[in-house]
């Protein structure tokens, strides 16, 4: 192996190469590739229990106080002949938000691929602080499995909501649940040294480590992604860390920072939690459009249309995203004035975003498409992030959010942008970036059926929640029989509950597609996809240390037909000239 | 499944569903826009034989455009939301001399005191009424949220009337139902194991009708304080 | 593979001039300044949204001797800078003098504080003791960790420095536990402002 260290200027320099054990080489890893996977591996299984989280919530929904089939199994305190308590139902909502949006969604976005891919398409050997990074993984492992461990606690895992309010989530006579909230407390803020030493590590590995003539307008789409949600992370997760580490003293220690006794706040936890809140889902879904812009892209042989605007979107997010928080706290009792403010900020929010849109679908026009899982899943994303944009635009408007809030409304406009928007384009990077991970291709029409079940079965599971909020039905309802204004709603949830289970089908079929096609796929090449970004220049899988020579860029990461190439795609490290030396070609220097 | 928003009984209603409806349609446009143009776009410039994709990077004008039209229509959006944001929030919109009734929510109930024959709320002749809300159409309320516990929130659909009520705090909200009728306050804030029964009857009354079973509460009250 | 200087000199187009340890930490003092503005921002909302004032801080801590150890925590910052000093010129015994003097007098710091922390508790005031106990502790308290966490990585660097590790040309490290240190203490400044005096 060959150890990476800067020099006195900050360049990596590789020392010799000696022999490492399967451990070091595989375990406990300082190779940023084998990390990305190791939070590939551990954040599909997470998935895998928020999926199952959500199946179990779906089925009470779904077939009020019947039997949980293998309910049995459940403790009497949970689920006593298999039929789901109140609090076991509140704990369910709990954690199948705590683990997707913290161990599934976030993980898989930055965790694998900021990790896998920005040492490679900067054109650098490794992080910046590899031992850091290491200790990023196993932060993130202990801080999920003491997650999980607290289902095992007496009273259970917490059932306050991923959101957890106070003094609900801080006063155990209230909630019912005692250990386990300080084991959400405990998991979060160690949750957050993780996010930490990543957001640490991707800043300063984009500043310092990019190869020569890879300029900041010169980056991939995905960089830049990554590059502002590490900011956002290291900005907004402290905010978090902070607040639970509160929030624990108030349960244990008898502080009182937002219980009403002696002049506690209940609202400063919102405010702490939604300051870090409204950055997390930007975080949550930046990097998913870096992936997509760079998806559809190559799907479509085309330039990503307006390049610079679309970097100028990512950065416009990410800022207007620090000062929208309050509409998550329109009904809270918040000064109404405040209100006001916060609507202008997230209607403007939606600009940008709307921007990159646009920009998307300029892409593809007047491309050359080609209907690859990847670019169905991109595809997919953009459709469905469309309409989750679009709700979002009935609870930015204020009198409206009166009626929608706390209804299925917002359920439905957070999975079509989180499930349709985010988890779609995770699938789709998965596909893309499978074979230089593995060096193995994933079956395409094995992976076309994927996508054509889950995007079928995603919309009948989430449109029909549009409509149930607009009847009322609250979120977070154990069973919707007491109230009368929701007697006609089981029909749907009932078929709702249905397409979940469905959905979650087709999610197991993935996986196994997935581990069959790490050992079964068909090898793959250097560049399967002719896509133009420096990893594709790289051996699949890449060895240690990617480079023997650090490359040099000339030109920007999206050169596709390019009339004077005969071939429809540009590595970023080949020249024009070079690749064809009969015609005469100038790409101007800065210039994508 | 019904498509529809719940039958609207309430002033403030009508201006909510009018801004619902209008950003539904602003939004089904552009739902079909990008729905419609990206699903024309995969089948118009799939890849063909012979066909080499256009190499552009962009274009200033476009993006003006895009830029310039969602941004005019969200400013539009936010002067017209914040009208009705003021008429139903502002402190200023409140009714003067409204009938005032305390609503004080719990783990997992709704506890309603109302004004004794004084009309004032705060004094002795003060009665509570477990899980009832009753009050008249075509007039002016105020309810004062108060929490004892943790943080629930007051939400009557078919007045389209939703706030939490937070504990350490008194939080006032004003409504008007433009007819009578038997509605239920929903509790919309998760707050425990109950939450999914924490209900109460609203019980709106005809306005003379409402005068004869206040005047029935008051005398019992006073009987029962007499006593 | 090409020579280290023609790699050095393609790199200079494109990465920023300050070294990777240093920019790192500048990046982790960022998130830094976030975690504490939460529990600060916390304090001055609770503390001034109160509707009963909150009582004078000389009537709870003892600021005469918070002052005290107030102005030791600035003199480890000026030992510090000593130390930095020192190692820019080459000087290894001054650079190892002054380090252990920041060390000696983090430390102390530390040792004061925790000795305030008992004598607090005696007289009966604890984190439950109400909102102040609440935001006194978690502020003074993760402010004492962050102290503690500096010194220990200082013992490291002090460590490092006694076997040679560090040279005239080479001394990234002492410059980045420097600049924590001044955060740490700079964010002390503002707490015994807020806290103590106003």
């Amino acid at each position: 192996m060959a150890t990476t260290t800067a020099g006195p200027t900050g360049i990596p320099v590789r020392e010799e190469h000696h022999p490492q054990s399967f451990i070091r080489k595989y375990i406990f890893s300082t190779d940023h590739k084998i990390i990305g996977i190791q939070f590939l591996f551990t954040t599909l299984f997470f998935l895998l229990v928020g999926g199952l989280l959500a199946v179990m919530l779906r089925f009470q929904l779904g077939f009020p106080g019947e039997a949980l089939p293998g309910g049995s199994m459940l403790p009497e305190t949970m689920a006593p002949g298999g039929i789901i308590l109140p609090e076991f139902y509140n704990s369910l909502v709990t954690m199948h938000g705590t683990f997707m949006v913290f161990f599934a969604i976030m993980p898989l976005l930055v965790g694998v691929y900021a990790n896998y891919l920005i040492p490679m398409q900067i054109g650098t050997h490794d992080m910046a602080f590899p031992t850091l990074n290491m200790a990023s993984y196993w932060l993130f492992l202990v801080s999920g499995l003491i997650m999980l461990a607290s289902f095992w606690m007496v009273g259970g895992a917490s059932g306050a909501g991923w959101t957890q309010y106070a003094p609900l989530s801080a006063t155990p006579e209230a909630s019912g649940v005692y250990n386990g909230q300080i084991l959400w407390c405990i998991s979060i803020a160690i949750f957050g040294f993780s996010s930490l030493l990543g957001s640490i590590n991707y800043i300063t590995t984009v500043i310092n480590q990019r190869a020569p003539g890879m300029t900041w307008l010169r980056l991939p789409l995905v960089i830049w992604a990554l590059f502002i949600t590490a900011i956002l992370g290291l900005l907004a997760v402290p905010v978090l860390t902070a607040a639970v580490i509160m929030l624990m003293f108030d349960q244990t220690i008898g502080t009182t920072f937002f219980l009403p006794t002696d002049g506690g706040q209940p609202l400063l936890w919102q405010h702490l939690f939604w300051f870090f809140g409204h950055p997390e889902v930007y975080i949550l879904i930046l990097p998913a459009m870096g992936f997509v812009s760079e998806i559809i892209s190559n799907g479509s042989r085309k330039p990503v249309f307006g390049y610079k605007s679309m970097v100028f979107a990512i950065m416009a997010i990410a800022f207007l995203g620090f000062i929208v928080w309050g509409h998550h706290m329109f009904q809270s009792g918040m000064n109404p004035a405040l209100g006001m403010s916060f609507m202008i900020t997230t209607l403007i929010i939606a600009v940008p975003s709307a921007i990159k849109v646009f920009n998307w679908m300029a892409t593809m026009w007047g491309g050359a498409i080609k209907f690859t899982t990847p670019m169905l899943f991109a595809v997919g994303f953009v459709m469905l992030f469309t309409i989750g944009g679009l709700s979002g635009i009935f609870m930015a408007s204020t009198p409206v959010d009166i009626y929608i809030h706390d209804t299925y409304f917002i359920v439905a406009h957070i999975h079509y942008v989180l499930f349709g928007g985010s988890l779609f384009a995770i699938f789709g990077a998965i596909y893309y970036w499978f074979p230089k991970m593995f060096g193995r291709m994933i079956n395409e029409t094995a992976g076309k059926i994927h996508f054509a079940l889950t995007f079928v079965l995603f919309n009948l599971v989430f449109f029909p929640m549009h409509g149930l909020g607009m009847e009322g039905m609250m979120r977070r309802i154990y069973d919707t029989s007491r109230y009368t204004h929701l007697a006609e709603v089981q029909d749907t949830n009932t078929m709702i509950t249905w397409a979940a289970l469905g959905l979650f089908a087709s999610g197991l079929y993935f996986m196994l597609l997935f581990f069959w096609s790490l050992f079964r796929g068909k090898p793959a090449g250097v560049n399967p996809w002719d896509a133009t970004t420096l990893e594709w220049s790289l051996p699949s899988p890449p060895k240690h240390g990617n480079w023997e020579e650090i490359p040099t860029v000339y030109h920007g990461p999206y050169e596709y037909s390019h009339p004077d190439v005969e071939k429809d795609w540009l590595l970023q490290n080949e020249r024009p000239d070079v690749v064809s030396p009969a015609h005469e070609v100038t790409v101007r220097q800065g210039e994508a | 499944m019904d498509w529809s928003l719940p039958l609207n009984i309430s002033t403030q209603g009508v201006q909510i569903d009018n801004l619902f409806w209008l950003i539904f349609w602003l939004t089904a446009i552009a739902f079909v826009l990008v729905e419609v143009g990206v699903l024309w776009f995969l089948w118009r410039y799939r890849a063909r034989e012979g066909h080499r994709a256009r190499y552009t990077h962009g274009h200033l004008g476009a993006e003006i455009v895009w830029t310039a039209v969602p941004a005019l229509t969200m400013i539009f959006l936010g002067i017209y939301s914040g009208r009705i944001w003021a008429e139903i929030r502002s402190p200023d919109s409140f009714p003067e001399d409204a009938l005032t009734i305390d609503v004080t929510a719990k783990q997992f109930e709704w506890n309603v005191t109302y004004p004794g024959a004084d009309r004032e709320l705060g004094n002795d002749d003060d009665f509570t009424i477990r899980n009832r809300l009753e009050f008249p159409a075509n007039e002016p309320i105020v309810v004062r949220l108060h929490s004892e516990d943790v943080i629930h929130s007051f939400f009557i659909p078919e007045l389209r009337v939703k706030q939490d009520a937070v504990p350490g705090m008194a939080i006032p909200i004003w409504f008007e139902a433009t007819e009578a009728g038997e509605y239920q306050i929903a509790c919309a804030e998760l707050c425990g194991n109950g939450h999914y029964s924490m209900r109460a009857s609203v019980i709106i009354h005809e306005p003379d009708a409402y005068e004869r079973w206040y005047d029935e509460q008051t005398g019992a009250a006073q009987t029962a304080a007499a006593d | 593979m090409a020579t280290h200087s023609a790699q050095a000199a393609r790199f200079e187009q494109t990465s920023f001039a300050v070294g990777d340890k240093k920019l790192g930490m500048w990046v982790f003092l960022a998130s830094e300044v976030m975690f504490f503005t939460g529990l600060i921002g916390s304090y001055i909302i609770l503390r001034w949204g109160a509707s009963s004032s909150w009582p004078a801080p000389n009537e709870v801590l003892n600021v005469p001797i918070t002052a005290a150890n107030t102005f030791l925590l600035i003199c480890s910052s000026v030992a510090m800078v000593k130390a930095f000093a020192a190692i820019e010129e080459g000087n290894q015994k001054g650079l190892k003098l002054w380090l252990l003097a920041t060390i000696v007098m983090g430390a102390s710091f530390v040792g004061v504080q925790a000795y305030e922390y008992i004598e607090l508790v005696h007289h009966g005031f604890t984190p439950a003791s109400g909102l102040y106990g609440s935001t006194f502790y978690a502020m003074t308290g993760f402010h004492g960790f962050h102290v503690t966490m500096g010194v220990l990585c200082m013992i490291w660097v002090l460590g490092k420095a006694m076997r040679g590790h560090y040279t005239q040309e080479n001394h990234q490290g002492v410059e980045v536990i420097g600049l924590y240190w001044h955060f740490v203490d700079l964010v002390w400044i503002l707490l015994f402002t807020i806290v103590y005096l106003i």
